[in-house]
C-alpha cells in the first residue's frame, strides 16, 4: 500500500473510532464520581479483611492474585522470548568474556566509578525495603524488583561491565527469574494444600502495620521481587551482550 | 470538565497509532505502541478517581477516609508490566532484524508478500 | 475436590522448572516431562467437561466468595464448552510436543517451557469467569506466541512475521482493554456474570455499544477476521510447523470463543433486544472473511500459507455460526471447531513431514516427491483425508458442525449464507486436494491455472538438512488426529453433547445465578437433528472441492477455452487482494484502525 493510501485508510478509521469513543466516554459517570461497588467495598473492608494497609498491593496479591500470576508469567515468557531471539546464531561468536580492558563509556572517570559503586549498597537496601514493605506502604514486588535490578545496573554504569557479569551470571539470573515465577504459583498451591482453596491466604494475618502481617502477601511480594529483579537484569545482559560481546565471524 | 481526562486518553491513543502507521523505524514503532498503551492507563486510572479522596494506603490515616478506587490501580500496574515486557520482546526482534535485514525501516522489510 | 485451577497452575510451574534447570542438558527428560504435563492437563480438562455437565463449576480463587452479588475475587466458571475447548487445546499441545521430539533440534528447554506456558494461557482463557483475567490470559497467550513465532532467527521471515503478529495483536489487546475500562466505568465490576447483571439494569447506550465493539474487535484480531486477518498468514508462513498446529488449531478459535463468551455473559442482556440489528454485523464480517480466505487459499503455492488462509476462511464460517446468536449456532461452532482443530493440526503435521524430508514447502517444487516411499504415501492419505474432513462431506468430520450451522443461519433469517458455507469449505478443501494430488501423485503441471506467481522469500526451510526417513513420532500424531477428525460427525452422543453444552453456554441469567448466587436455574433447550438438505450441501461441498482441484490439476485445456480477456480481468481483480497482504506492519495497523472505527460506528448506529 502506498503511504498516502495507508494514511487515508488510517485517518478515516481513526476519525470514526475517536468520534464514537468520545460519545461513549460522555456516558461515563464523570471524572471524580467513581460509583463503585468493587473499589468501594474493598476500600471499606480490605484492611480489616487482610490486615494490610496498602490496598493496591492487597488487591494485587490477594483479591486478584490470579491476575498477578498471569502477569508474572507474561514477564517470564517475554524474557524467555528475548533470550531465545537474541541467542547466539550460527556464524556468531562471543568475544572473550575477559576483554583486555574494562568497558568504559567515553567521559567516564574514576570519580563516576567510585560514586557508582558507593551507591550500590544504599540502592540495594532501598529495593529490599520497597519489596518487603509492599503490604504496608506504596511499593511491592514489581516496583522493588526494578529498584533491586537498578542497584546491580549501577555497577554497569560505573563502567564495570565484566564485574557486573560476575556478580550476576546468566545461570543465576535465569534461576532467580524462574524460581520467582514458580514461587508465586507455589504460594497458590500452598493455599490449596493447607487451606483447601487455591491462593487462599493461609498464613496468620498478624496485626495491621507490622512487617510480618497480611499472611501470604509479603511472600508473594518477595517472589515477584526476585523474579522482576532477575528478569530485568537478564534483559539488560542480553541486550548489552549483543552490543558489546557478540560479533560476527 | 468531567470528561477531559477521557478525551486525553483518546488523544494519546490517536497519536500512538498514527506513529505506528507512519513509522520509518522499528524502534520508533515500538515506542509508539507504548504510547498507545499509555492511553489505557489514563483511562483506567481516570475511571477510578474520586474527587477529594486520597490514595488507598491506610498506614497513617483513619480507615473511614474516602479513598480512590484501588482496583484500577492494580489493573494499571498489571497493564504496565504487560506493555513493558512486550516492548522488550519487540525490541529484541528489532535488534535481530537489523542484523538480518541490515535495516530497521518497515518499508524495507520484504521477506513476506502475498 | 475441585481440580479447576490445576490445569492452569501445573503447566506454569513445570514451565518455570524447565527454565530454571536449563543448564542441565537432558533433552529426553525435558521432552518426557513436557509431554507428561500436557497429557495430564488434557485429562484434567476432560474430567472438567463431565463434572460441569449439570451446571458450571464455580471456583472462587482465594476463597473470596461474592457478597450480595458483588464479586470480590476472581472466579473460574467452568462449563462444558469452555472445558471442551481447553481439552482440545491441551490435546493439540500434547500431540505437538510428541511430534516435535524428532522434528527439530530444540534449543535448550526454552521451546518446551514456552509451549507449556502457551498451554496454561489457553486453558486459563477458557476456564476463567472474570473479564480482566480473560485479558491477562489473552496477553499471556499472545506473548508466548510471539516468542514461538520468532523462533528461527537464522532467517529473515520469522522476524518480520513476529513483528507483524506482535504489533497487530498488541493493538487488538489495547482496544479490548479500552472496552474493559469502559465496561468497568459503567458497572464497577470485572466478573463476567456481575457485569451482565449490572448492564441489564439500564437500556443500552453508546458506552455499552462501544465497550462491546472494542472488546469484540480485540478478540477478532486474535481470531484473524477480515480486515484484521493479515498477520495470520505471515505468522504461519514463518513459525515452526509444530507451532502452526496450535495457532490454527486452537489459538485462533479462542478468539471466536472469547467473542461468544463475552456476548452471552455480559452483553446479551442489554443488547440482546437489538440482536436483529447486530446479527448482520457478524454475518457480513463472516462472509467477507470466508470469501477472502478461500480465494487467497486457492492462490497459494506455499503450503503453510495455503493452510493459514484456509484457517481464515474457516474463521469466517465460525463467525457465521456465531452470528446466528443462538444456541444451535454455538453447538455448530463447537462441533466445527473440534473437527477443524483436529484436521488442521494433522494437515500442518503432514506438511512438517514434507519439510523434514525435503526442506521444501512450495507445492510446485514438491510435485511428485511424495511418491518416494510407503511412509510418505501414508502421510499423503492423511493429508487428503483431512482435506475431505474440512470439506464437510456427508457424515465426515466437519459435517455435524456444518449441518447445525446451516440450521442456525436459516433460523436466524440468513439462509442464503449456506452458499458461503459450501463455497468456502469447497474451495479450501479443493486447494488441499490439489496439493495432495500434485505432491503425492505427481499430477498436475508446473504452472497450474489459478495459482499465483512465486513471491520473493516464499520458501525458507526450517530444518536445514534433509532426512532419509520419517520417524514414527512424526507419523503417529497426525494419524491419530486424522482418525479422530474423521469420526467427529459419527461419534456416538456428540450431537447431543454439543447441543447440551451450547444450551448451558447461552443462558445468561442462569449463568449469573450459578456464578453469583449459587443457584442452578438452567433449563433444557430444543435440539436440532440432521436434515436431508444437509446431505445435499455436504455433497455439494465435496463436489466443488473435487471439481476445483481437478480443474487445477488436469484442466489446463478447459481453462484455455476461457477468453483471454476474462482471465486477465480475473487476475487483475485479485491483484489488490494480494497486494493488501503486504507484510508491512503499518498497513496492517491502518486496516485495524479502519476496522475498529467501522465496527464501533456500525454498532452504535445499529442501536439507535
Amino acid at each position: 500500500m502506498t503511504r498516502p493510501v495507508r494514511l487515508g485508510l488510517f485517518l478515516t478509521g481513526m476519525a470514526a473510532l475517536a468520534a464514537t469513543l468520545a460519545v461513549a466516554v460522555g456516558d461515563l459517570p464523570g471524572f471524580g464520581h467513581y460509583p463503585g461497588p468493587y473499589g468501594t467495598i474493598i476500600a471499606r473492608t480490605g484492611v480489616a479483611a487482610r490486615h494490610g494497609t496498602d490496598l493496591v498491593t492487597t488487591v494485587n496479591f490477594d483479591y486478584r492474585v490470579f491476575d498477578t500470576l498471569g502477569e508474572e508469567f507474561i514477564l517470564f515468557t517475554a524474557v524467555l522470548g528475548v533470550a531465545l531471539v537474541l541467542r547466539r546464531r550460527r556464524g556468531e561468536e562471543r568475544t572473550s568474556e575477559e576483554p583486555p580492558e574494562e568497558h568504559h563509556f567515553p567521559g567516564s572517570s574514576s570519580a563516576l566509578g567510585a560514586i557508582g559503586l558507593a551507591l550500590v549498597g544504599p540502592v540495594l537496601v532501598l529495593g529490599a525495603w520497597v519489596v518487603t514493605h509492599g503490604h504496608l506502604t506504596p511499593g511491592g514486588g514489581f516496583q522493588g524488583g526494578v529498584v533491586l535490578a537498578a542497584a546491580i545496573l549501577i555497577v554497569f554504569l560505573a563502567g564495570e561491565y565484566v564485574a557486573m557479569k560476575r556478580v550476576a551470571p546468566h545461570a543465576a539470573l535465569e534461576l532467580a527469574e524462574a524460581s520467582g515465577a514458580a514461587g508465586l504459583a507455589l504460594v497458590g498451591l500452598g493455599g490449596l494444600i493447607f487451606a483447601g482453596v487455591f491462593f487462599k491466604n493461609f498464613i496468620s494475618l498478624g496485626s495491621p502495620g507490622a512487617i510480618l502481617s497480611a499472611g501470604t502477601i509479603p511472600i508473594g511480594n518477595l517472589a515477584v521481587g526476585i523474579e522482576v529483579a532477575g528478569a530485568f537484569l537478564m534483559l539488560w545482559t542480553e541486550f548489552s551482550d549483543q552490543a558489546l560481546v557478540v560479533r560476527s565471524r | 470538565m468531567s470528561v477531559l481526562p477521557y478525551l486525553v486518553a483518546i488523544w494519546v491513543l490517536s497519536w500512538g497509532v498514527y506513529g505506528i502507521v507512519t513509522s520509518h523505524n522499528l524502534v520508533h514503532l515500538v515506542v509508539c505502541l507504548s504510547v498507545a498503551q499509555a492511553s489505557t492507563y489514563i483511562l483506567l486510572i481516570g475511571v477510578g478517581y474520586r474527587s477529594g479522596a486520597t490514595a488507598p494506603i491506610f498506614a497513617e490515616i483513619p480507615s473511614s477516609t474516602p479513598v480512590v478506587d484501588p482496583v484500577v490501580q492494580a489493573l494499571a500496574l498489571t497493564d504496565i508490566v504487560v506493555e513493558a515486557t512486550v516492548s522488550a520482546l519487540l525490541l529484541a526482534i528489532a535488534v535481530q532484524t537489523k542484523k538480518r535485514f541490515g535495516t530497521v525501516d518497515p518499508d524495507e522489510l520484504r521477506a513476506l508478500r502475498g | 475436590m475441585t481440580i479447576a485451577p490445576l490445569p492452569i497452575a501445573v503447566p506454569l510451574i513445570v514451565a518455570a522448572a524447565l527454565a530454571a534447570t536449563d543448564f542441565v542438558h537432558r533433552r529426553r527428560v525435558t521432552n518426557l516431562v513436557a509431554i507428561a504435563t500436557a497429557a495430564t492437563v488434557t485429562a484434567l480438562c476432560a474430567i472438567l467437561i463431565f463434572r460441569s455437565a449439570a451446571g458450571p463449576i464455580v471456583y472462587w480463587l482465594g476463597a473470596w466468595h461474592p457478597r450480595h452479588g458483588v464479586a470480590l475475587g476472581i472466579a473460574l466458571a467452568v462449563d462444558p464448552l469452555g472445558a471442551a475447548m481447553a481439552t482440545l487445546a491441551a490435546l493439540l499441545v500434547t500431540a505437538t510436543l510428541l511430534y516435535s521430539v524428532k522434528y527439530f533440534d530444540a534449543v535448550s528447554n526454552l521451546f518446551q517451557a514456552l509451549m507449556l506456558v502457551f498451554l496454561a494461557a489457553m486453558v486459563g482463557f477458557c476456564l476463567t469467569g472474570d473479564l480482566f483475567n480473560l485479558f491477562v490470559f489473552f496477553e499471556l497467550m499472545s506473548v508466548a506466541a510471539y516468542a514461538l513465532t520468532a523462533y528461527k532467527i537464522e532467517e529473515r521471515g520469522p522476524l518480520q512475521g513476529a513483528i507483524n503478529f506482535a504489533v497487530s495483536n498488541s493493538l487488538g489487546g489495547i482496544m479490548a482493554l479500552i472496552g474493559i475500562a469502559l465496561a468497568y466505568g459503567r458497572t464497577g465490576a470485572l466478573n463476567l456474570a456481575q457485569i451482565g447483571e449490572a448492564l441489564a439494569q439500564r437500556p443500552p447506550d453508546a458506552l455499552v455499544a462501544v465497550a462491546f465493539a472494542l472488546i469484540v474487535l480485540g478478540f477478532l484480531v486474535k481470531a484473524a477476521a477480515f480486515p484484521v486477518h493479515f498477520w495470520l498468514a505471515d505468522a504461519h508462513a514463518v513459525a515452526p510447523t509444530p507451532v502452526c498446529v496450535l495457532f490454527s488449531g486452537a489459538m485462533v478459535e479462542l478468539g471466536v470463543y472469547g467473542v461468544a463468551r463475552v456476548w452471552w455473559s455480559c452483553f446479551a442482556a442489554p443488547l440482546g433486544g437489538d440482536a436483529i440489528a447486530l446479527r448482520p454485523v457478524f454475518v457480513w464480517i463472516g462472509v467477507l472473511t470466508a470469501l477472502v480466505g478461500a480465494v487467497m487459499c486457492f492462490r497459494q503455492r506455499h503450503l503453510k500459507r495455503l493452510l493459514a488462509f484456509s484457517t481464515v476462511s474457516h474463521v469466517g464460517i465460525f463467525l457465521l455460526c456465531l452470528g446466528a446468536l443462538s444456541h444451535i449456532g454455538i453447538a455448530a461452532l463447537a462441533a466445527y471447531v473440534l473437527a477443524h482443530g483436529l484436521a488442521k493440526g494433522a494437515l500442518f503435521m503432514c506438511v512438517g513431514v514434507l519439510i523434514h524430508r525435503f526442506a521444501e514447502v512450495d507445492e510446485l517444487r514438491l510435485r511428485g516427491c511424495g511418491r518416494r516411499d510407503a511412509g510418505l504415501l501414508f502421510v499423503g492419505v492423511l493429508f487428503a483425508a483431512s482435506g475431505i474432513v474440512l470439506a464437510g462431506a456427508p457424515m465426515i468430520g466437519a459435517f455435524l458442525g456444518k449441518s447445525l450451522g446451516e440450521a442456525s443461519v436459516e433460523e436466524a433469517g440468513f439462509g442464503w449464507t449456506v452458499a458461503i458455507f459450501v463455497v468456502a469449505s469447497g474451495l479450501t478443501a479443493g486447494a488441499v486436494l490439489r496439493a495432495a494430488g500434485s505432491i503425492f501423485c505427481g499430477w498436475g503441471e508446473d504452472e497450474p491455472p489459478g495459482v499465483a506467481q512465486p513471491q520473493e522469500g516464499d520458501v525458507e526451510p526450517e530444518t536445514l538438512e534433509l532426512h532419509d526417513r520419517t520417524p514414527a513420532t512424526m507419523v503417529v500424531p497426525p494419524a491419530l488426529l486424522t482418525v479422530a477428525a474423521l469420526l467427529v460427525s459419527v461419534a456416538p452422543g456428540l450431537e447431543d453433547a454439543v447441543q447440551h453444552a451450547a444450551a448451558q453456554f447461552v443462558q445468561t441469567g442462569a449463568y449469573a445465578d450459578a456464578v453469583l448466587h449459587g443457584r442452578n436455574t438452567f433449563v433444557a433447550l430444543p435440539t436440532e437433528g440432521l436434515k436431508a438438505a444437509d446431505f445435499v450441501w455436504g455433497a455439494l461441498s465435496l463436489l466443488l472441492a473435487l471439481a476445483v482441484s481437478g480443474l487445477a490439476l488436469f484442466g489446463r485445456g478447459l481453462v484455455e477455452r476461457v477468453p483471454e480477456r476474462l482471465r486477465r480481468a480475473g487476475e487483475s481483480a485479485l491483484q489488490p487482494l494480494e497486494a493488501a497482504q503486504s507484510g508491512h506492519p503499518g498497513d496492517y495497523v491502518a486496516w485495524l484502525t479502519a476496522g475498529a472505527g467501522a465496527l464501533c460506528a456500525v454498532i452504535v448506529l445499529a442501536l439507535r
